[in-house]
This record gives structure tokens, C-alpha cells and sequence, in this order.
């Protein structure tokens, strides 16, 4: 009772490796299976595309032999350099703007006592969840073209911006919103006691603590922002295609290509490449 | 005198800090109120008067109004005989499609919480890597990896390749074209929206209680019942509404493995933009989608909210 | 000293001027994967003209789009229905291409065309025919009947591919049952109703991919477009394309000027470059279909030796290709409870 002390996970993984254990009482059977097993599946597809990717024959299906010929195809494509570029701008842009508008949400909406006005807040905010894509994406195609031919104003690729943004902020704010429940309380009364201004208690306390369920919330978004097709079709203007557009476009037509397996290739390494990055800067402090 | 005056004094702070709060709150909700409610709410209310126009010939609308896209959800003009009649095809096509996401959430609950657990009872230092490596798969494009899953499951593809070497089969499985497909399909697109939340839950889970249950003699299926998934229960609310919700109206995958046969709610809807040149129908087949999720998620905020949670200490 | 320093003002505006004129812009919005790259970069070096191109996958996509507004776009190529429409709701700039230079060229067979008597608005970009392809490995009788789609023999069975295209398929359903088209009759509608019922039993699926369909195996016969059906025999040679005696299909894509459209100079170049026969047969070389242009098959067979022989492209003599116009709306709205039947 004595080694218990008041802190949380620290203990519990002192406990786990704590002499006279009879096991891990983290342990579930079965369960490191199953999640290597959906980890596993989750690659096979990919994998597949990716091996493809490296084929020399137009085939998707019978190997032949290696080849980077595909590659060097979509590296010198301008169409889907531009594409790239656009969907990187968006998805980026809304992520920012997502997250710290979820944040903020979350932050209103939870750990109080009801407030007037609170459950618009939070019906407003999972909104675009609620709604099919196809519908969002005539409703905001509708108000853009509105918007441009009675008040002259276009945002250009400002409008896809916002557009991703609103569904991304509910993707964002679940997450933050389940880790900002489970929080700890106390630590923020205890930096209030150490004199801490409210601000400085968000920024030292509240927000590193937060920080799991920001990242994941964050990494939802920009998934959902860097995939959206039906969305992005009816909103996009001109010169705006995304790279979801221009795969779609391939494959409506042509089938899966290799070089759309060869996109998805660089995708890949690049995403290893920033998460790696992320992953040990995140280390590092 | 002092006293009133004192007592005075405190009624003030205290309407004060009530103000700051509520205040506070309001601005924090603010800048999404703004942006959900410029680009979000506004285009949705076009799309409701909308549903109450009649559509134009060639798509678009006219501006009459009329309740016949609402009455003609549940009734129709016999197209041979002229008369007013239930059909109950379009809520055949609903039921199917809630079936089809309700099954898709189970299954994603089943197979993403032991995942989580395990993720989030890893060391504290392997856990970003663990979310890494199951966040990395979506980096890759869904129609391409949708397109992949479907070569893996066509008849001449990977999965019965494998079962007629292993002698298992003579004939392929017919997986592809069929609703199961469909589901795989909404399982492996929506998997970390299970995860990932179930994860940032079970993460901050205080392995004492857990510790204390097995201090009591319970078994560990007992203590995962009774203190685990109860303490998970906000992720685990999160993650089965955001693939519940999607998996209801997603478009793109079932038609890529459904074989385009049966309409979901989705493709329904996008018919009615497409050659079916009907929005007004369109939008409220939405709306009538959208009322009846809301209604639920109404349902769920007003249980939760106000109540007092359990604080910790 | 000023002078120099004045002099060299001048030069540098004028190169940037130089520089900074190119004659303008023009935005094409066309179908996924149709425009060949080839025919931008000679379009953007005789004219000086920066091209964007950007792609949607249905008629009814692009006309979403084109009605929301604000889209930017000055070019879109519409299906030959779909620019009945277009003209019918105004959207469309009344271009005038039978007074271009290049108008003499377009195939005469092509200019009163229903959508567009005369050409006023729109330019022909290419056209084809709508039938099905059947692997003749698999079915040994005679292809040239709608039968194979409608009553398939055993063999054929839980093999077919129907296009997800709710006027294609009715059309051929109608054909096979020798109705009318645009049929609001409720005992025809009955009977349609009943034959695509019973037949839906027999298809595997309603899908656009007619190429990745028949080339996996996962279908013996499809229903598609006569290009991809040459495509589709380039990678499986026992498939063949049927010329159904019942009647066959006709569709002609245009390229058609937005009203709103912001470079209008631009696109009147585009559309007068795209008559021109050498041009024509860049288009046609990318995508494999037909153009309307006369003269331009010679510079087809240079770019892809044989081309205008293939099978696909000949249709017998007495079977003239449909293009049918939309529909009224009761019609559409009869045929939308019929595809929701079909689909629930």
C-alpha cells in the first residue's frame, strides 16, 4: 500500500514489473494477436499496390518483372505534381484550422456544468457527420456558385479550404473531446493553488495532457481531408484538381494503372518519411 | 451594514465569474459556431428549402413549393394504374443500408478494442509508433486500396488463389459483388476511427482500478467487463459513432465492391443529382437520413451533458 | 546618366511586358482521361495560350457543377443529350462554329445533329456506339442479338456486366422488346419492367469499368462503348463486339463554351483548332474513339497504324447508330421508379 503512490500510469507499470507478480495484469489473451493480425491485413492491400507499383508489365496481376519505368512516368507528370500540391495545401490548411477549432470546441463543451447554448454548440459542431457526402457536396457547390454569380466573391482554393475544414472539425473533436473526459482534474486545481494564471495552467498543464488526443485528432483530420473525393468533386474549381480526383479520374476509365500505383508508392514513403520526423522530434522533448 | 454591504460585494464577484465563465465558454465555441454555421449550416438550408421545390426538368429546381419529395418516400403514384399506394421500397433500401453500417460498427468495435488495449498497454515509449504504424495505411488513397481489396477477393485473386492451393476449395468464392464485400470494404476504410479514439481513451485508463479488480479475485474477463470497457465508454461512444455514421452514407466503396446491383442510401441519393435529374427528391432522401441520426445523437448529448461525470479526486 | 537609367527602365518593362503577355488562359473541363496531352501542348504553342485541364466522370457531375456556378471553367464536353440541355437552359455561348474557318471539315453526317442543328454551339469531339462485347470463347452462336443480354444462354449466366447507366440500359431494353424509346406507355413500361427484372437474375453487375471487367475474368460479356471494347480485345483477342440486329446505340461528345465563360476568345480558337483533321485525329488517338472530322483518318493510320479498320468501328450497312434525346420529365420520372425498383 505503502509503494502506491498518487500518480497514474507510472505506478501501474510498476506494478506490472513488480517481483512476485503472477502476471501482467495488463495482459489480455488474444489480444496482441488480434491487433497484429488487423495490423497485418491492414498492409496486405498496400503492400500489393505498392509491389505492383514496382512492375514492369501494365498488368495489376501477373508479375513480370522490375521496373521503375512507372515511377519516372509520374515523376515527370505535371497533372499529378499539381495535384499533389493541391491536396497538400488543403489538407494541411484544414487540418490547422480544424484542430484548433475542435480544441477550442472541445475545451467549451466539456467538464462543466451545462451551459446555455451548449448543446447547439455540440449538435452544430458533429453536424457534417450527420450529413451524407453527396448532399454536402451539392449544398456547399450550391452556396459557392451562389456566392460567386450574385456577390462576385470566390475564394479560389480558400473555398475547398473551408469546405474541408468543417467536416474535418468533428473528426478532430471527438478524440480531444474523449481524452479532455478522462482527464485528470486535479492537476489543473493543483497549478491553480500553485498560483498558476488560467492561462498558464492551459499552456503547462491542460494542453501537453491533451496532447495524445490533439495528435490523434489531428491525424484524423488530415486523413480525412487527403482522401475526400465526393466532396472535393463538386466543390473544386478550375486548376483545383486533387490527387483523389485525378486517381478517381484514372481509374473510372482506364482501370487500376501502375502508375497510380506508383503515386501511391511516393505517397507512402513520403507519409514514413514525416511521420518518422514527427515521431522523433516528439522523442526528442 | 458591513455585512450587507460585504455579502453585496460577493453576490457581484460571484455574477462576475458567472459571466467570465459563460463568456469564456462562448467565445472558446466561437470560431466553430462561425465556420460550421457559415459553411456548414448555410448550404444544408439551401438543400431544405430545396427539398421542398419541385425539380426542374432537367435538374435543378423550380420554385413551387410542394411536399411531394416527403410523401413520395413512403408513397407512390402506381406508375400502370394511376393510384396513391405504400411503397416500401425506398425504406427497404434504408433498412438494408443501417443493417450494413450496423454490422460494419460491430465489427470494427470487436476487432479495433482488443487493438487499442494492446496499443495503449504498450510501453508508454512504443505507443507512438504503434499509432503510426496503424494511422501510415490511410496515408494511401481509399479508392486505391479500395481497388486493391478488391483484387485480393475477386475470383481470380489472392484470396482464392491461396484457398484452391491449399486444396481448401474447387471453386472460388464468390466474395466480390456481394454485401459482405461491401462490408469489408467500410471495415478496413473506417478501422481507425474505432482505433484511434478507443485508444486515446484506454490510454488514460488508470490501470489501478484494474489492479484492484484482480486484488478482488476477479477474472480478467470480469475485469474487463465491469472496469475496462465501462471506463472506455467515451471513446468507445466516439469511435462507433464515427464509423456508424459515415458507413451509412458512403458512396464511393460500395460501388467499387458492391457491383452497383442493390443502392445504398448513398448511391440513391447521388442518382437523384445524376440521370435521375431529381434534387429536390435527393435532398429529402438526406434530410430524412439526417433527422432520424440526429434524433439519436440528440438523444445521447442530452444524457450526458449536465450530469455530473466522475471526477477524479 | 538619367538616360541610361531610363533607358534601361524601358527594356526591362518592356521584357516584362513581354513576358508577362501571353494571350491568356483557357480552362478545359473535360472527361477523365480523354484529352490527349499532345494536342494541349500544340494548342499552347500556336497560341500562346496557358491550358488548365481538370476532369469529371459523368455528364450529370459536370452539369452539377456547371448549374452551381462560379466554376471558372470556359470549355466542358458535354454528351450529345446533355447539350440539349445546356442549350435548352441557356448555359451555353452561342459560338457560332459554322461560321469558323475550320467548319467545312466536320463530317456532314454530323452537323444537323438533333442537339445541335447547324452547329451553333458546339464542335464534335467524338463519337461512338453503345452495344456489348461477349468473349466468343465462351459463347459459340451468334453475337449480333440483344438476346445475349436480355434471355442469356446457361453459359453466359451470372457473367454480365450491365453499364450503371439507367438511359443505356432502358434503351436497350426497349430496342430488344422493339418499344420506342422515351416510352411513357404504362404497358410498355410494364413489360420492360418484368424483361430487366427476370434478366437482372442473370448479371453480376452494373458497372462503368467495362475494361477492368471483362480483362479480370470476373465477366464474359459486358455492355460498353465500342472503344473500350477495341481495348478490351487488344488484352483478351477472343472477345468480339456485337452490332445487335435489334438496333445499336449512338453517342457524340461536343465541346461546348460556358455563357459565363471568363477567356471566350480563347475558346472560339479551340474549337475552330479542333476541326482541324491533323487535330481530330491527335483527340482520337488518345482515347481510341471516332471523330467526326473528315480527312483525318490518314493521319490516324500514321499515328496508329490501322486504326480506323478495326471491327469496332464498321458498323454493317441498314443498322444506323440511335442517338437518343432526353427524355420528358414524366418519362424520367416513370424510368426513376423502375431503376429504384430494379435496385432495391
Amino acid at each position: 500500500m505503502a509503494e502506491q503512490a498518487l500518480s497514474a500510469s507510472p505506478a501501474a507499470d510498476r506494478a506490472s514489473r513488480r517481483p512476485g507478480r503472477r502476471f501482467d495484469l495488463k495482459r489480455q489473451p488474444g489480444f496482441g494477436a488480434v491487433a497484429v493480425t488487423c495490423i497485418a491485413v491492414l498492409y496486405a492491400p498496400i503492400l500489393i499496390v505498392v509491389g505492383f507499383a514496382f512492375n514492369e508489365s501494365r498488368s495489376v496481376t501477373r508479375w513480370s518483372s522490375f521496373s521503375l519505368e512507372w515511377f519516372e512516368k509520374v515523376l515527370a507528370n505535371d497533372d499529378i505534381h499539381n495535384a499533389a500540391k493541391n491536396t497538400l495545401l488543403i489538407a494541411s490548411c484544414a487540418t490547422i484550422i480544424a484542430t484548433i477549432i475542435a480544441t477550442a470546441a472541445a475545451l467549451a463543451t466539456t467538464r462543466s456544468r451545462a451551459w446555455r447554448g451548449q448543446t447547439t454548440v455540440y449538435t452544430l459542431i458533429n453536424l457534417p457527420l450527420v450529413v451524407p457526402e453527396i448532399v454536402t457536396a451539392v449544398a456547399t457547390a450550391s452556396f459557392f456558385g451562389l456566392l460567386a454569380v450574385l456577390a462576385g466573391i470566390s475564394l479560389g482554393i480558400g473555398n475547398l479550404i473551408l469546405t474541408h475544414s468543417v467536416f474535418c472539425i468533428p473528426f478532430a473533436y471527438l478524440p480531444i473531446r474523449a481524452r479532455l473526459e478522462d482527464m485528470d482534474l486535479t492537476l489543473e486545481q493543483a497549478a491553480a493553488d500553485l498560483y498558476a494564471t488560467p492561462w498558464q495552467a492551459f499552456r503547462r498543464v491542460t494542453l501537453p495532457l491533451l496532447t495524445p488526443g490533439i495528435s490523434s485528432g489531428a491525424a484524423l483530420a488530415f486523413i480525412i481531408s487527403f482522401d475526400d473525393f465526393t466532396i472535393t468533386q463538386l466543390v473544386a474549381g478550375a486548376g483545383q484538381t486533387t490527387l483523389p480526383l485525378y486517381i478517381w479520374g484514372q481509374l473510372h476509365k482506364v482501370g487500376v494503372t501502375p502508375e497510380v500505383n506508383a503515386i501511391s508508392a511516393i505517397l507512402l514513403v513520403i507519409s514514413i518519411l514525416f511521420v518518422t520526423l514527427s515521431f522523433l522530434v516528439g522523442r526528442r522533448r | 451594514m458591513a455585512l450587507a454591504a460585504a455579502s453585496d460585494h460577493i453576490a457581484q464577484v460571484q455574477a462576475g465569474a458567472e459571466r467570465r465563465f459563460l463568456l469564456t465558454r462562448q467565445l472558446l465555441s466561437g470560431p466553430a459556431m462561425i465556420v460550421v454555421g457559415v459553411f456548414g449550416v448555410l448550404p444544408l438550408t439551401i438543400m431544405l428549402i430545396y427539398s421542398f421545390l419541385v425539380p426542374a426538368t432537367y435538374g435543378g429546381v423550380e420554385w413551387e413549393f410542394t411536399f411531394e419529395n416527403y410523401i413520395g418516400f413512403l408513397f407512390q403514384r402506381d406508375i400502370f394504374d394511376d393510384t396513391l399506394h405504400f411503397v416500401p421500397d425506398y425504406l427497404q433500401i434504408y433498412f438494408r443500408t443501417f443493417l450494413l453500417a450496423a454490422f460494419t460498427t460491430v465489427a470494427s468495435l470487436i476487432i479495433g478494442f482488443p487493438t487499442a488495449y494492446f496499443m495503449a498497454t504498450r510501453p508508454p515509449r512504443q505507443r507512438n509508433f504503434w499509432v503510426f504504424l496503424i494511422t501510415l495505411p490511410f496515408w494511401t488513397n481509399l479508392l486505391i486500396r479500395t481497388y486493391a481489396i478488391q483484387l485480393i477477393i475477386r475470383d481470380e485473386g489472392l484470396v482464392n488463389d491461396v484457398l484452391r492451393w491449399l486444396g481448401a476449395i474447387d471453386q472460388p468464392l464468390h466474395i466480390l459483388y456481394t454485401n459482405f464485400a461491401i462490408m469489408l470494404g467500410l471495415l478496413y476504410s473506417f478501422l481507425p476511427f474505432m482505433v484511434l479514439p478507443l485508444y486515446t481513451s484506454l490510454e488514460k485508463l488508470d490501470f489501478r482500478l484494474v489492479e484492484a479488480g484482480f486484488d478482488l479475485y476477479a477474472t480478467r474477463g470480469k475485469v474487463l467487463r465491469r472496469i475496462v470497457i465501462p471506463l472506455a465508454k467515451p471513446g468507445i461512444i466516439a469511435g462507433c459513432i464515427l464509423v456508424f455514421i459515415p458507413a451509412l452514407g458512403a458512396y464511393v466503396t460500395p460501388l467499387i465492391l458492391g457491383g452497383g446491383k442493390q443502392h445504398m442510401i448513398g448511391s440513391l441519393i447521388a442518382v437523384q443529382f445524376g440521370t435521375s435529374r431529381n434534387w429536390p427528391f435527393g435532398c429529402a432522401l438526406a434530410f430524412i437520413l439526417m433527422a432520424v441520426v440526429l434524433l439519436a445523437l440528440l438523444v445521447y448529448v442530452r444524457s450526458t451533458t449536465g450530469k455530473s461525470k466522475v471526477v477524479h479526486g | 546618366m538619367k538616360l541610361r537609367v531610363f533607358g534601361a527602365a524601358v527594356v526591362a518593362l518592356s521584357l516584362a511586358g513581354g513576358a508577362a503577355r501571353a494571350d491568356g488562359e483557357l480552362h478545359i473541363f473535360n472527361w477523365g482521361d480523354y484529352t490527349n496531352p499532345k494536342l494541349i501542348e500544340k494548342f499552347q504553342k500556336q497560341y500562346n495560350v496557358k491550358v488548365t485541364l481538370d476532369d469529371y466522370d459523368s455528364n450529370e457531375t459536370m452539369l452539377a457543377k456547371v448549374r452551381a456556378g462560379g466554376t471558372g471553367y470556359d470549355v466542358v464536353v458535354p454528351s450529345d443529350y446533355t447539350v440539349k440541355i445546356m442549350v435548352e437552359e441557356d448555359m451555353l455561348a452561342k459560338t457560332e462554329p459554322d461560321q469558323m474557318s475550320n467548319f467545312k471539315n466536320i463530317d456532314p453526317k454530323f452537323v444537323d445533329v438533333y442537339w445541335d442543328k447547324g452547329r451553333h454551339y458546339s464542335v464534335p469531339w467524338q463519337w461512338g456506339t453503345t452495344s456489348f462485347v461477349v468473349d466468343t470463347a465462351k459463347y459459340k452462336g451468334d453475337i449480333n442479338t440483344l438476346a445475349l443480354m436480355f434471355a442469356p444462354p446457361p453459359e453466359l449466366q451470372g457473367r454480365i456486366n450491365v453499364l450503371d447507366d439507367m438511359n443505356s440500359l432502358f434503351n436497350a431494353g426497349l430496342r430488344y422488346l422493339n418499344l420506342p424509346r422515351c416510352n411513357g406507355n404504362p404497358e410498355d413500361l410494364k413489360k420492360l419492367y418484368d424483361l430487366l427484372m427476370s434478366a437482372k437474375a442473370q448479371w453480376r453487375t452494373f458497372d462503368y469499368d467495362t475494361i477492368g471487367k471483362m480483362t479480370s475474368g470476373d465477366v464474359d460479356l459486358s455492355q460498353t462503348w465500342n472503344g473500350a471494347a477495341r481495348r478490351i480485345r487488344l488484352q483478351r483477342p477472343t472477345v468480339a463486339y456485337s452490332f445487335p440486329k435489334e438496333g445499336i446505340e449512338g453517342w457524340a461528345d461536343n465541346v461546348a463554351v460556358l455563357k459565363d465563360a471568363k477567356n471566350m476568345e480563347n475558346a472560339k480558337l479551340w474549337q475552330n483548332f479542333l476541326m482541324d483533321p491533323e487535330n481530330a485525329a491527335l483527340i482520337s488517338d488518345f482515347a481510341k474513339y471516332q471523330n467526326a472530322i473528315l480527312g483525318s483518318d490518314k493521319f490516324s493510320n500514321q499515328l496508329d497504324p490501322g486504326f480506323t479498320d478495326s471491327p469496332e468501328f464498321k458498323v454493317p450497312a441498314g443498322l444506323e447508330p440511335e442517338f437518343v434525346p432526353p427524355c420528358s420529365k414524366e418519362v424520367t420520372d416513370k424510368y426513376n421508379k423502375i431503376w429504384t425498383a430494379l435496385k432495391k
